[in-house]
């Protein structure tokens, strides 16, 4: 039996704990673990401030797992409960508040920990070749992430829950043949009713959890798999010493999981702020109709989702209909996000990190950057939010022209990315990691 | 089995067809599952078509019934507000409702079954939102031609009071029109047209 060959486990400092430990080791590969994804896992030395944001993305996981299971407790899935189960969550259950206002908190923080995770893939090209897979599972990770914010949104059965939804459902309806028996379907009526709410607060604390789990562990197996990028972009298992260490690499722990738990730290004090001095975010992170109880009857005058999906919400409110049909608007939209699983082929570039690309890439960037800002930012307003053009122009509003020309430069950085990547005037990449 | 030793195809087909049985018998058990997603016969019950009582509309007003939990307007269109559905015959992209958003019986000039009385699904042929309503008298917020119709508050869509949509709106096609029809003069069976029911 291979267990018992395995050495004892020595050096806790205790007998008995050396003992316990031993005693586990032999019936279960807890020394290899631990060394193989934390003692003696190598990551390079260069981290820089842009490699918190998946240990945080991680914590939020727990978050909001943790403030989940306690929800559950005490909200009612029930059409003709849920509103009233969460406000007697607000006011009456002893920490309700502050255990709901850490949830919907913590749904807005994951976007920004996830957002600003996947910035970093571009700005260091960690999606690059050997870690295609890594940024798949991390893509799929974001879509599971949606679902279960868009799932989560409806369940509070609030004005902006309901329409939210109505909107969203109604998309499918816009597919060609199947679209109207699929949206109902998904709706298990002929408009959101009690049965929708059921099914998504099954799909938002059960299956979705699961696969986001699943998910994280497949995206941490491959990353340990072909090790850590860097902000360099080049390979520290080029260099390895005697023992085959990586000469610019250092153990995830200590020396990492201590520099995590300082971003742990900060993270927390921001989001203490938040959830204490402004839980709702000015709108932004509960908007102020999901205060009013869901009416079929009666449309809250402007609908906007959460701010997480508002820049490809402009992006299918800007495509116009075709041939009476707003089924290329829906189009636009999903391929936005599909074509993220295309980019670690979509980029050709030479270099992997952004301080040795040429200008042009720098720009492409910086302009994909600033369009999906100004989408998320007018996805949150009304079309008419700055005002119409003259009749020159058809008396179009400005907003969706705007949004019209931000899609269009949305899609060029990843169609055009294959070729302008390869043009690029690189810089040399070093042959070791700069480190100050 | 060490290297050497050559595959049994008898056994390797046997494996290939369990897996092929398993495979086949495992999508045959997602049906039950993808079924329960349809509607029950509760939720189909609760679909059942209303009766509505019209006898207290006056011209001119507008009523709203719950079928399916959508909003059914019902409009008494005067003479006026009739004239204005043909006037805005050039505004209007589908003017003689060409795209089948109603039943045949109200593929006419004002979209009804008796003319004055217009019967409209009051959700946005857009992304379902419930557009609301503008008389003819908000010529301040809806411009100095408005008819009297109605806007949609989420993306702008205008209709008039035929339900069509005005051009150059986000919604692609007219308001629907349900399936009713009268049971007497001034009860109105909406969802069903079959006069037995």
């Amino acid at each position: 039996m291979a267990a018992a060959e395995k050495p004892p486990v020595s050096g806790t400092g205790s007998v008995a704990l050396d003992g316990a430990l031993t005693w586990v080791d032999q019936r279960f590969p807890l020394i290899s673990t631990w060394k193989a994804h934390l003692a003696e896992y190598y990551a390079p030395k260069n981290f820089n401030f842009w490699y918190y944001f998946g240990s945080l993305a991680m914590l939020v996981l727990v978050i909001q797992i943790v403030t989940g299971i306690f929800l559950t407790m005490n909200y009612k899935p029930d059409a003709s409960l849920a509103f009233a189960s969460v406000e007697y969550i607000m006011r009456e259950v002893p920490g309700g508040w502050i255990i709901r206002y850490m949830h919907s908190t913590g749904a807005s923080a994951f976007f920004i920990c996830v957002y600003l995770h996947m910035f970093r893939a571009l700005l260091y090209g960690s999606h690059r070749k050997p870690r295609e897979l890594i940024w798949i599972f991390g893509v799929l990770i974001y879509l599971s992430l949606m679902g279960e914010a868009f799932f989560g949104y409806l369940l509070p059965w609030g004005q902006m829950s309901y329409w939210g939804a109505q909107v969203i459902i109604n998309l499918f309806s816009a597919i060609p043949f199947i679209g109207p028996d699929l949206s109902l379907w998904i709706r298990g009526d002929y408009v959101i009713a009690d049965a929708t709410l059921n099914r998504f607060f099954a799909l938002h604390v059960i299956a979705l959890p699961l696969v986001l789990l699943g998910l994280v562990m497949a995206h941490l197996l491959a990353l340990h798999e072909v090790g850590s990028n860097n902000p360099d972009g080049i390979e520290i298992s080029k260099h390895k010493d005697a023992k085959g260490v990586p000469l610019d690499g250092i153990a995830f722990h200590p020396y990492y999981t201590v520099k995590d738990i300082l971003g742990v730290v900060v993270f927390l004090i921001v989001f203490a702020i938040i959830v204490f001095f402004a839980p709702e975010m000015g709108g932004y992170f509960i908007e102020a109709n999901n205060f009013i109880p869901a009416n079929p009857l009666q449309t809250p005058p402007h609908i906007a989702p959460v701010w997480y999906f508002t820049p490809y919400y402009s992006i299918l409110r800007g495509v116009p209909p075709l041939f009476n049909s707003q089924f290329p608007g829906v189009v636009a939209m999903g391929v936005s996000v599909m074509i993220l699983f295309a980019l670690p082929w979509l980029d050709r570039g030479p270099v992997k990190s952004i301080r040795y690309r040429g200008p042009i890439f720098k720009s492409a960037l910086a302009a994909f950057v600033v369009v999906f800002l100004i989408l998320g930012y007018l996805g949150t307003e009304p079309i008419t939010v700055w005002g119409q053009f003259g009749s020159w122009l058809g008396n179009a509003d400005r907003a969706t022209v705007v949004a019209r020309i931000c899609t269009v430069i949305y899609f060029l950085f990843f169609i055009l990315m294959p070729w302008y990547t390869t043009l690029d005037k690189n810089k040399p990449e070093p042959d070791r990691v700069t480190y100050k | 089995m060490s290297d050497d030793q050559k595959v049994n195809k008898g056994r390797r087909n046997l494996v290939i067809a369990t897996c092929a049985a398993g495979g086949a018998a495992g999508v045959a058990a997602a049906v039950p599952f993808a079924a329960s997603w349809m509607p029950s016969e509760r939720a189909k019950a609760g679909g059942a078509a209303v009766v509505a009582d019209i006898s207290t509309l006056e011209p001119g007003q507008m009523m709203t019934v719950e079928w399916r939990s959508k909003p059914v307007w019902i409009i008494r269109r005067t003479k006026e507000m009739l004239e204005g559905v043909v006037r805005d015959n050039g505004k209007v992209s589908d003017p003689n409702s060409d795209v089948p958003m109603q039943p045949e019986y109200a593929k006419n000039e004002y979209r009804s079954i008796k003319p004055e009385v217009a019967v409209l699904v009051g959700i946005c042929t857009h992304l379902g939102c419930s557009p609301q309503e503008k008389p003819a008298s908000d010529k301040a917020e809806m411009g100095a031609d408005w008819q009297g119709g109605f806007l949609c508050p989420c993306h702008g869509s205008k209709f008039d009071l035929a339900g069509r949509v005005y051009k150059g709106a986000p919604a692609p096609v007219n308001l629907e029109v349900p399936k009713y029809t009268y049971l007497s003069d001034t009860r109105i069976l909406i969802g069903d047209d079959t006069k037995g029911a």
